[in-house]
């Protein structure tokens, strides 16, 4: 990539290399938030309503693994698929599919302690309820689920940019190869490295413009389903 | 063919109520029967509410017993309450209706015209798509009986209903309940405004500290009261 041309420049003209390495970048965050939630919605409503011993416990690591180092997160998963690593078979290492499984196991922790947090407080509020209408512990589940739905899009947000912003883990289990597993964080490490500041600023300039969108994208959703359903 | 089974009577055993080290209900035996509503009167933390709350089954006694219709654990099915602060379903109006209804197994074709009915009856005809948590307090309370109505219960419990409404929005609430009432539904419904008690109730269990001070019909009651603690609090002087 050329090193002479501004960074305006770069995301003005849509330069080619720069949009794959954009859309790399959202798909991994992405379908990061997407599996991290199907993991962790569940599991923190769970945990938000069954009793047993040692829960507090649980919780008390939950809420630890929201600050999960990435680096360490990236190495884990690299030694699971790294060839002699117990799940080497698969020949994921240096894949985008390998970015991915470390970013949901960075993500999945802060959607579940959010989750926990936000669906405990709401089933103080309609336990009486509830139970008075009869409702059984799947439509406890579902009811909760639903009517926090606002409240756990702002989970989904702190998921999202979480992975977005993240650089440690991908660079280590993606390996940031040109065209393949380079992403807007690990190319901006790269290229500051390098020297190629205008193509960083760029890519920084693209991120953070992505972030916000998103999270407009989502606060505008959340306000006019609140209007709908209070 | 069964004869369809009852949760009434309600009978209360012996039955103690502690939170900790706090007793709340303190060997409570007590027989509600289907008629005329049942008033419970008391000052404030008397035990109405838990008192209330066990009937309906959402507390289970520390001691003793309950026994709806002869028979223990019973699910809510005949059962509703309208709790002290009822919580508001993230829904619509309408919607905290419908999630009743469909809770008590209503089906989809009948729903509608249950849910215009019931949010006719008690005058909310118009809110219908509002969200329930924007409602004022008294609508709030209003929907709260609409969405109990819509279990279907042969006996409505009611915790101090109209605590904290202006005088129409009292009157919209106890003109429900009296209608309720007459359609053959058993209210149990708590208040410590004497004047409510009268207007509404067939007869009267006075609680105080946790304890049953005195019960019978509502005329005998505020007429010829027995103990010393009805009197006092009939006079509107302060039981403590």
């Amino acid at each position: 990539m050329p090193g002479d041309v501004s960074a305006l420049q770069l995301v003005l003209t849509g330069d080619p290399a720069l949009l794959a390495i954009v859309r790399l970048s959202l798909i991994v965050s992405l379908s990061a938030v997407v599996l991290a939630a199907l993991i962790g919605i569940p599991f923190g409503a769970a945990l938000a309503l069954i009793q047993f011993p040692g829960r507090q416990a649980v919780i008390v690591v939950l809420n630890a693994l929201m600050g999960l180092p990435p680096v360490v997160v990236g190495l884990a998963v690299f030694l699971a698929l790294s060839r002699a690593g117990p799940l080497g078979s698969w020949g994921l290492l240096f894949t985008p599919k390998a970015m991915i499984i470390a970013q949901t196991v960075l993500v999945a922790p802060i959607i579940a302690a959010l989750t926990r947090q936000t669906i405990e407080d709401l089933w103080l509020e309609y336990r009486d309820e509830l139970n008075a209408m009869n409702v059984g512990p799947v439509g406890r589940v579902a009811t909760l689920i639903w009517d926090a739905r606002f409240s756990l899009v702002t989970a989904l947000l702190a998921g999202f940019g979480r992975a977005a912003a993240e650089v440690g883990a991908i660079i280590i289990v993606g390996g940031n190869i040109d065209g393949f597993t380079r992403t807007m964080t690990t190319a901006i490490a790269l290229e500051t490295s390098k020297g190629d500041l205008p193509l960083a600023v760029g890519l920084g300039m693209v991120l953070i413009a992505i972030v916000i969108a998103v999270n407009a994208l989502a606060w505008t959703a959340r306000r006019a389903g609140e209007r709908m359903a209070g | 063919m069964r004869a369809p089974v009852s949760d009434l009577p309600i009978r209360f055993e012996n039955v103690t109520v502690a939170a900790g080290a706090v007793t709340i209900l303190d060997g409570i035996s007590l027989t509600l029967n289907p008629g005329t509503p049942t008033i419970l009167i008391g000052p404030n933390g008397s035990g109405k509410s838990t008192f209330l709350r066990t009937a309906m089954g959402l507390v289970r006694p520390s001691q003793g017993r309950v026994t709806w219709g002869g028979r223990e654990d019973v699910p809510p099915t005949r059962r509703a309450i309208v709790l002290q602060r009822p919580a508001m379903l993230r829904r619509s109006a309408g919607g905290n209706i419908r999630y009743a209804l469909r809770a008590s197994g209503v089906g989809r074709t009948e729903q509608q015209s249950r849910i215009d009915e019931l949010l006719a009856l008690v005058g909310l005809g118009q809110l219908a798509d509002r969200p329930a948590r924007r409602l004022s307090g008294g609508e709030q309370q209003r929907l709260a009986l609409a969405r109990a109505l819509a279990r279907d219960p042969a006996i409505l419990f009611l915790d101090e209903p109209t605590a904290s409404l202006d005088p129409a929005a009292t009157k919209a609430i106890e003109d429900v309940v009296h209608a309720v009432s007459q359609r053959g539904i058993k209210i149990v419904m708590a208040t410590h405004d004497l004047g409510e008690a009268r207007r509404l109730a067939g007869d009267i269990v006075m609680l105080h500290r946790g304890r049953v001070i005195e019960t019978g019909p509502a005329a005998a009651f505020f007429n010829t009261p027995q103990t010393g603690e009805a009197k006092t609090f009939i006079a509107g002087e302060l039981l403590v």
